[in-house]
């Protein structure tokens, strides 16, 4: 398989630094497409780091891309826990060591020992050749309560607006929006579960 | 799964976000543990009767002062821990301040009385309520501020929970001094200093558990 990396020098780092925090305030503020863009830079960014890490380990590219799915939707659901004020690379790096950690003791009952590497380095490196995870979105999201599953689907399956899927699923706006917001986080701990063999 | 099929999901209406969600759950939390904290010693074990007097006044701002820092320190610290990598951004050591300043006052205390004085000093009438006491009634505390730092991302659980432990150790003290009638500075060095470092050490063991994300 070719990968696509790309070693990227300090000042690009910094760079990088600066778009990747611009883009996450802009998110935080509710900005869907920087939101889009941002996770998009970031999962190539955590595919590298997790191909990297679990190749010493011998497992291969689909256990990658299960992480950088559980990383992609922790970033998502804890995004709340970035302050501006600190620089944003560290932040995402922490999650997705903790993410690493998590599921190396997983699938191998076992402490891992995990070094602490810096955040720019480990974050350093771009690989967008992505294969499918193992989880079944859908197939996961038949195992939420109804009105969360009618929620989800509506407002991030199938595009429609909080509106839209509030007069579908016979809900309140914001009845919606709690929704989604749990049926995130059960979704999450469905995902790790999935692999804890 | 493809994981621009997931991102496009997660993209989909996102809501804006309060950025002090994190630092103002954990005080809310930290603020209703205490009231609750405090209605569980007022029904439970009550205040002490003899608060007329000006040592027992004085004694109960001491053990008060003494648990309030140690919550007022360990707080900043929690709140730090709970976010993703927090850890490396704490030096643990000023959470032992208010410890290291009753030890201090302690040993000059009993250096100043004679030694046939010192077993009533440091074990005073109650030691046994106090030891099961101030433990106990953490329960409380830790509960809502465990449920608190769980809708945060700490990354170190051991550490926060830790800090959770000495957190409500510190709370559970500040309203048993309310009851508490043993008037010297050893007793509160080793039974209330003693407590506050068991609630650690118990967080510390339950983190990991309780703190998973």
């Amino acid at each position: 398989m070719t990968q696509n990396k790309q070693k990227t020098a300090g000042p690009r780092m910094m760079a990088a630094e600066a778009e990747l925090k611009g883009l996450m305030l802009a998110a935080l503020d509710g900005d869907s497409a920087s939101h889009r863009t941002l996770l998009n830079r970031l999962s190539s960014r955590l595919r590298a780091y997790y191909k990297s890490k679990l190749a010493r380990v011998g497992k291969g590219a689909s256990e990658a891309e299960d992480l950088v799915q559980e990383a992609v939707v922790a970033i998502h659901i804890k995004r709340h826990t970035y302050d501006p004020t600190d620089p944003f690379t560290p932040w995402v790096y922490a999650i997705a060591r903790h993410k690493l950690i998590d599921f190396l003791r997983r699938t191998r009952r076992s402490f891992v020992d995990v070094p602490l590497d810096e955040a720019d380095e480990a974050m350093a490196c771009d690989d967008y050749i992505g294969v499918e995870s193992s989880y079944d979105i859908r197939r996961l999201m038949q195992r939420l309560p109804e009105t969360i599953k009618c929620s989800m689907e509506a407002v991030k399956l199938d595009g429609l607006s909080i509106a839209e899927a509030a007069k579908r699923c016979g809900l309140s706006e914001s009845g919606v929006k709690v929704n989604i917001h749990r049926g995130l986080k059960t979704l999450a701990a469905l995902m790790a579960q999935e692999v804890r063999l | 799964m493809k994981t621009d099929d997931l991102i496009a999901a997660l993209s989909a209406h996102v809501e804006p976000v309060n950025r002090r969600l994190v630092g103002r759950r954990i005080a809310v939390a930290i603020a209703l543990g205490t009231v609750l904290t405090l209605a569980v010693i007022l029904a439970g074990l009550g205040i002490r009767a003899d608060l007329a007097t000006g040592r027992a006044v004085i004694f109960l701002l001491l053990k008060i002062a003494f648990a309030a820092g140690i919550v007022a320190l360990a707080s900043v610290y929690l709140i730090r821990l709970a976010r993703p990598g927090g850890e490396r951004r704490i030096s643990s050591g000023w959470a032992m301040i208010p410890f290291a300043g009753i030890l201090l006052l302690a040993a000059i205390s009993l250096g100043q009385a004679p030694s046939r004085h010192w077993e009533a000093m440091v074990m005073g009438d109650e030691w046994l309520e106090c030891l099961l006491s101030i433990p106990i009634i953490a329960i409380v505390p830790f509960a809502a501020v465990i449920a608190a730092v769980r809708t945060a991302a700490p990354t170190n659980l051991v550490w926060t929970g830790a800090f959770v432990g000495l957190v409500s150790g510190g709370i559970s003290a500040m309203a048993y001094a309310l009851h508490c009638t043993d008037d010297t500075l050893p007793f509160v060095a080793i039974w209330y200093g003693g407590t506050i470092v068991l609630c650690t050490l118990a967080g510390a063991i339950l983190g990991p558990r309780l703190l998973r994300w």
